[in-house]
């Protein structure tokens, strides 16, 4: 049978012709350009998240003055050399507010992704492991899901005064039941894998087994969740400061600069305009690394939620 | 069937629970005591006391999370501590621009998006794909008030087609009305437009590669009946539900349009609310928003047997 099967191939049976070259071979492209053809999405949006941080690291640099010093005689001045995006009707220079100003929002976009991810990480391996906890968990977290995020963090807001950190706190909380629920799904859905199997019926203990088995498998959608969190916590910081329940307004942050310009928009809207433009360009570069970082990650996880 | 639908519903009462516990606990840690704000400045601490015990703000927390609840039930939500009136009358008096505005805005929205998500779908990858899921990228970035600025700014006050802001009733005409409502549904609208032609072109994505769209193709229906018939009626379901879920976006996002057009809704209620730390407004208007979402939920849960007979329960 072997002798059959290892003969060569008789010498009259005619040699396959030589295939034109159709499809030029694929030359997979390496380096910077190559991840940017491959990732557009997370390459564009990294850029710009790249950018803002760094405007925020080197705020006292890039800023022109102050951006606290009231000028009573130089009000709501136009754009100019001067003032590149203005000022404001105490005299503030915008554009140095601005600046300082993305300090806050991705101070508070960073904090609360991470804070919401770990607390719903916690939670939801929890949740999905301990059986008599899981429906009361579950519970609550449906009555917190049941308030609009951004009506809950109004709510916690008028508890405490305004600070950077109260304002974290507030959105954390009404981020978590989102991110606890999503973890709870992906840890029900992994305990049915035959490796969890096997490593139950090795003896592993139920705490290592989720350290070891099941945390490593819930970081990539929570990763793609973080994103959208850090988006959304940026937007609603934006919002409480706007109606005034976020940050005090001593500290320059986009949604305040906002706020001030609301009572003389109609007649200066450069006020309104250009911390507008800045919000939603973060907001943006964000929303597009989570984009990006779903498709390259897990397309299938992150899609469901 | 029937034992679904009152196991659903039933199913809402802890949910429910949650949210009033929530609430409650609000107003118990809020600082500040209403005892002393009640009996004003030249109350002795004896007057304080009296206001206390007469308001039964002494008694165990339970205690008083139950009596609360039971004069929720009945529709009494209690006083606000800065107009003295009934929550609920204020609630009544406010209700009308904000139902008004996310009625506007849910039909615009759905109108819009639905389409979209369907052309998506059924050119999925063309250059018109790109321009619709772009368009949903930006939806979700771009914040409700920099959108509604941007609106008033071109159409109110560049354009002056429409007014810069203001309500009117309905009682005053059907066009007054809308004309003060279009740009804040458009601005309210942006994330909602975009979450659902998002999850549109998902679901029709899916439905368009199944066996029965390529027999309604190969016997020679028209693309739109196929693309809107056949197809998007199997899409239903999980359109129905982003719509849903997506109501917590229009409440969180009218609280911030009704500032910017300046119109007396709820919203508007809800940031004087919080500005004076009227707490028992502040509990009345989430409770009543989260009482709202919760309901739209169960009643699209239990739309899923009408929309898509294939389920049964």
């Amino acid at each position: 049978m072997n002798a059959v099967l290892a003969a060569a191939p008789p010498e009259d049976l005619a040699a396959a012709p030589e295939l034109p070259d159709i499809l030029p071979p694929a030359k997979p492209r390496r380096g910077l350009a190559g991840f940017v053809r491959r990732h557009p999405a997370i390459a564009a949006g990294g850029t710009l998240v790249l950018v803002m941080l760094l405007i925020a690291v080197l705020a006292p640099y890039l800023g022109r003055v102050d951006p606290t010093a009231i000028a009573p005689g130089r009000r709501t001045r136009p754009p100019s050399a001067q003032f590149w995006f203005g000022s404001d009707m105490l005299g503030r220079d915008i554009y140095s507010r601005i600046v300082y100003g993305a300090r806050v929002s991705l101070i508070v976009g960073f904090s609360v992704a991470l804070l919401a991810s770990f607390a719903g990480l916690v939670i939801g391996i929890v949740s999905g492991f301990v059986r008599w906890a899981d429906p009361i968990v579950m519970r609550v977290m449906d009555g917190l899901m049941s308030i609009p995020p951004i009506l809950l963090a109004v709510a916690l807001m008028a508890l405490t005064r305004g600070s950077v950190g109260n304002v974290i706190l507030a959105i954390t909380i009404a981020e978590v039941p989102r991110v606890s629920r999503l973890v709870r799904a992906v840890v029900l859905s992994l305990r049915e894998q035959p490796y969890v199997d096997a490593a139950v019926a090795a003896g592993t203990r139920t705490p290592m087994i989720m350290l070891r088995h099941i945390l490593p498998n819930t970081l990539s959608p929570l990763t793609v969740q973080a994103t959208y969190i850090c988006a959304s916590a940026m937007i609603i910081e934006a919002i409480l400061s706007f109606i005034g329940a976020g940050i005090p307004p001593t500290i320059p942050s986009w949604g305040n600069i906002m706020a001030e310009g609301r009572a003389l928009w109609q007649v200066k809207p450069y006020i309104v305009f250009f911390p507008a433009i800045f919000l939603s360009l973060t907001v943006l570069a964000v929303n597009l690394l989570g984009d990006g970082l779903r498709d390259a990650l897990d397309p299938r996880m992150a899609k469901e939620i | 069937m029937l034992g679904y639908i009152a196991r659903r519903i039933l199913a809402t009462i802890p949910v429910m629970g949650v949210v009033a516990f929530f609430v409650f606990s609000l107003l118990y840690i809020a600082p500040g005591d209403p005892a002393a704000v009640i009996a004003g400045d030249q109350a002795t601490p004896a007057d304080v006391e009296r206001i206390r015990q007469n308001l039964g703000l002494d008694r165990p927390f339970l205690v008083r999370f139950g009596e609360w609840t039971w004069h929720i039930l009945q529709g009494d939500m209690g006083k606000s501590i800065f107009t003295a009136l009934p929550v609920w009358t204020m609630i009544e008096q406010r209700i009308g621009p904000t139902v008004s505005l996310m009625v506007v805005t849910l039909l615009l929205a759905v109108t819009v998006a639905v389409p979209m998500g369907v052309v998506a779908a059924w050119k999925a990858g063309s250059w018109i794909d790109r321009v619709i899921m772009g368009f949903a990228v930006f939806g979700f970035s771009v914040p409700v008030f920099v959108v509604a600025y941007l609106l008033a700014y071109v159409f109110a006050l560049e354009l002056e087609w429409l007014p810069v802001q203001g309500y009117t009733p309905l009682a005053a005409g059907f066009w007054p009305w809308l004309e003060n409502l279009i740009l804040p549904s458009i601005a309210l609208g942006c994330v909602y437009i975009a979450l659902i032609a998002r999850i549109t072109r998902a679901a029709m994505l899916e439905v368009l590669s199944q066996d029965y769209i390529k027999t309604a193709r190969a016997k020679g229906l028209a693309q739109t009946s196929i693309l809107f018939v056949h197809a998007l009626k199997n899409a239903a379901v999980p359109i129905v539900t982003v719509i849903g879920i997506g109501i917590a976006l229009l409440i969180g996002g009218a609280v911030v349009t009704e500032s910017v057009f300046v119109i007396p809704g709820l919203g508007r209620l809800t940031i004087d609310a919080i500005l004076r730390r009227d707490y028992p407004v502040i509990q009345g208007v989430v409770l009543l928003f989260s009482f709202v979402y919760v309901l739209v939920n169960l009643v699209i849960d239990l739309l899923y047997t009408v929309l898509d007979p294939r389920i049964r329960y």
